[in-house]
């Protein structure tokens, strides 16, 4: 097990393809997708928040309404010292709408979209307009797919996110600590594919994430490739 | 009151009504109705009083600027008679002084005489919701004199109608009133027959308010005082005209667009709302409208409002003039871009609001801010998304999600004050593994109807590491109802 915190901010222009037009964009600032299965709604909401950029810029949240009723809205006083923007359509076309349009304005710290099951308006081409367009304005978008098979996607990331019992709580051993999750990186485009342990610390609003899989080879090749975490 | 007069809750005109404004010693009052000044009350005297006096005496807040903008309104509207209107209210008098002066000269004809014009008017002004009391007169004072003194819808035929007034109708101050009172020139007819000269060497530097010399001279047209009208602003307009009926008018959107933006450009203005209106062959109009949250000139941005709804223009045979207009507007001064290139981070959010709206509904984006309560559904509320909120989160541990109305679970437990050893939600069932609580939240009983039980709040883990948020509300043999009941409050991520 090797703990290694995650880099914020990183241009990812070193590990593009010669063909592709070498841009600095700053790493996360594309499409990625959460899947959440049915429980793990509020676990998929702090794994989101925590990767996403600190600061005084509003965090547009848009919800379809069966997300919104299953798994109850983001709550403030829960989520420390953030901006939201909330808004809670219907339709998940409205949801992809307005998530376009949120993308438009640079203004952001990002976009989180929560949808549930897999409606049609989600498509690969609804999706890959995200995609684009968040490339294009450098914002990231994330979308959490609660209750939700893992369809064809043009999601640059798609990681998968369980809960596991939380850390043990230094105070009260009774009590449930710091969360963890398991996530898991099962398709990306920019990183290597990997299953990692996340724990949130909550006062210094850290995200750690270890290895969970003692894998020797992918860990030699993490290393060899001179990258301990993904991207 | 205006507002509960659009809600269709007007108060009766039979029940005693007044208005308060601030007075040095507390509240007085600003204005009453007719029923209120026949049961006693009188203006200037303190609101605790007349509140002994008519226990029934319903109050509300005087608003003076928003009276004077609305008599100003008031004298645009009353163009419709004569060009040259003006509403009477100078600074720093009394309201029950003000009033609108037309200068008719000219005019009294198009209208069916005299009479009839003043008869319309009183009827165009109740139809608005407005007691009106017109008088007609060959000057500005001695139709002030009329209006308040004289017999309903006055008008004057000589100069000694105007002898049997008070001398309060010299538009005089209050001090200068009493003096004359106490010299005993009590109509403007006793006032008039005394020598000029007299009256000159008294008040000789006085200023009008306070020189009846200057009033009574204003009075008979002496002294000039003619009527000098505000002009109508002009209004932010661009035009399409077209040689031919259309259906879409998409292509002649930009050019009204960048008409228009130049049009506030010049002015420093931004528009708050936008009106887009066709003229149809058949003579019929079809107009939709789009409002923006902060003022803006941006010709795309504003194009971009109404880029969606052009297809709920009906056109009919076809359409040959389009419209484009700001009917609101707020002053915006030029702003210079940064050096980098970039734009406003307001600005843009700004857009991004207007765009939501457009195309969502006003109320479909909110800004989550925090307020002070310990009650977790009231420690959050939904701004405007360009209101900056003004509370900070307290900093205790708090689910991520909440949910709302929270859901009644059914709990098994050790014992009745304990915390939850299983608990039963959405038809499963979980054990607790670990637990952390209870954190008491009394109910706030400032705003709590009685009866209203406090909550003990549970975090609790189950085996699976699912992280819930669970309260009991009320204890048991609290007399507030039977056994506590358990709901589930929120989800911790």
């Amino acid at each position: 097990m090797i703990p290694c915190a995650m880099p914020r901010t990183e241009a990812h222009s070193t590990t593009a393809p010669p063909f592709r037009r070498p841009r600095l964009v700053p790493a996360g600032a594309t499409l990625s997708e959460v899947f959440a299965p049915s429980g793990a709604e509020a676990a998929a909401a702090g794994f989101v928040l925590a990767r996403l950029p600190r600061g005084t810029a509003p965090i547009l949240w848009l919800q379809d309404h069966p997300a919104a009723r299953e798994s109850g809205r983001p709550y403030l006083p829960g989520l420390g010292p953030r901006s939201l923007l909330l808004m809670q359509l219907s339709r998940p076309a409205d949801v992809l709408a307005a998530a376009e349009e949120g993308l438009r304005c640079a203004a952001l710290a990002g976009v989180v979209a929560e949808l549930r099951g897999n409606p049609p308006a989600v498509s690969f081409t609804a999706l890959k307009r995200l995609a684009l367009r968040a490339e294009a304005s450098g914002l990231p978008c994330w979308l959490i797919r609660q209750a939700a098979a893992e369809d064809l996607s043009a999601a640059r990331d798609r990681w998968r996110i369980a809960p596991l019992p939380s850390a043990a709580n230094p105070d009260d051993p009774r009590a449930p600590g710091a969360p963890r999750w398991r996530v898991e990186l099962f398709r990306s485009r920019s990183g290597r594919p990997g299953e990692w342990v996340a724990s949130h610390d909550r006062t210094s609003d850290r995200l750690d994430l270890v290895a969970a899989v003692p894998d020797g080879a992918l860990d030699a090749a993490g290393r060899a490739a001179g990258r301990g975490t993904l991207r | 009151m205006r507002q509960a007069a659009r809600r269709g809750e007007a108060p009766c005109d039979d029940a005693p009504m007044a208005l308060a404004a601030e007075g040095p010693h507390g509240p007085v009052i600003h204005a009453a109705n007719r029923a209120a000044r026949a049961a006693g009350v009188t203006l200037g005297a303190r609101l605790a009083d007349m509140r002994a006096l008519v226990p029934t005496l319903r109050v509300d807040h005087a608003d003076p600027q928003g009276d004077r903008a609305a008599l100003r309104q008031l004298a645009l509207w009353a163009r419709r008679w004569c060009p040259w209107t003006a509403a009477d209210a100078p600074e720093d008098s009394p309201a029950e002084t003000h009033g609108l002066i037309l200068d008719t000269t000219g005019s009294a004809h198009l209208h069916g005489g005299e009479p009839a014009m003043l008869e319309g008017m009183e009827a165009g002004l109740s139809t608005l919701g407005f007691t009106a009391r017109p008088a007609l007169a060959p000057t500005w004072g001695a139709a002030w004199a009329l209006a308040r003194f004289g017999p309903v819808r006055a008008i004057q035929a000589a100069a000694e109608d105007l002898d049997p007034l008070p001398a309060a109708a010299l538009r005089l101050d209050g001090e200068t009133l009493l003096l004359l009172n106490r010299l005993g020139l009590r109509t403007i007819g006793t006032l008039a027959a005394l020598p000029r000269l007299s009256l000159a060497r008294r008040f000789a530097r006085a200023a009008p308010p306070q020189n009846p010399l200057i009033r009574l001279d204003q009075l008979t047209g002496k002294l000039p005082e003619p009527v000098s009208p505000p002009g109508i602003p002009e209004p932010f307009r661009a035009d399409a005209r077209l040689a031919e009926p259309i259906f879409d008018p998409t292509h002649h959107l930009p050019g009204l667009f960048a008409d228009l933006c130049g049009q506030l450009d010049r002015a420093h203005r931004g528009a708050r709302r936008l009106a887009l209106t066709v003229y149809r062959t058949d003579g019929e109009t079809r107009r939709i409208e789009a409002a923006c949250a902060s003022a803006s000139r941006d010709a795309a941005h504003l194009a971009f409002l109404f880029r969606d709804r052009l297809e709920r223009i009906d056109p009919g045979f076809g359409f040959d003039l389009i419209s484009l207009e700001a009917p609101l507007t707020e002053p915006l001064a030029p702003r210079q871009p940064d050096l980098a290139g970039g734009t406003d981070a307001a600005v843009e959010l700004a857009q991004l609001a207007d765009r939501l709206a457009a195309r969502f509904g006003k109320a479909a984006l909110s800004r989550l801010a925090a307020v002070e309560s310990h009650i977790p559904e009231r420690a959050e509320t939904r701004l405007p998304p360009l209101a900056a909120p003004k509370v900070e989160p307290a900093d205790t541990e708090r689910p991520q999600r909440l949910l709302s109305p929270a859901e009644e679970v059914l709990v098994l437990y050790a014992v009745p004050e304990g915390p939850p050893a299983q608990f039963r939600w959405r038809r499963r069932t979980h054990r607790v593994a670990r637990y952390q609580g209870p954190e008491r939240i009394a109910p706030e009983w400032w705003q709590d109807r009685p009866g209203t039980r406090l909550r003990d709040y549970f975090k609790v883990e189950d085996e699976a590491g699912h992280r819930y948020w669970l309260y009991r509300e009320g204890v048991q043999g609290d007399g507030r109802g039977g056994a506590p009941r358990w709901f589930l409050h929120g989800i911790f991520a």
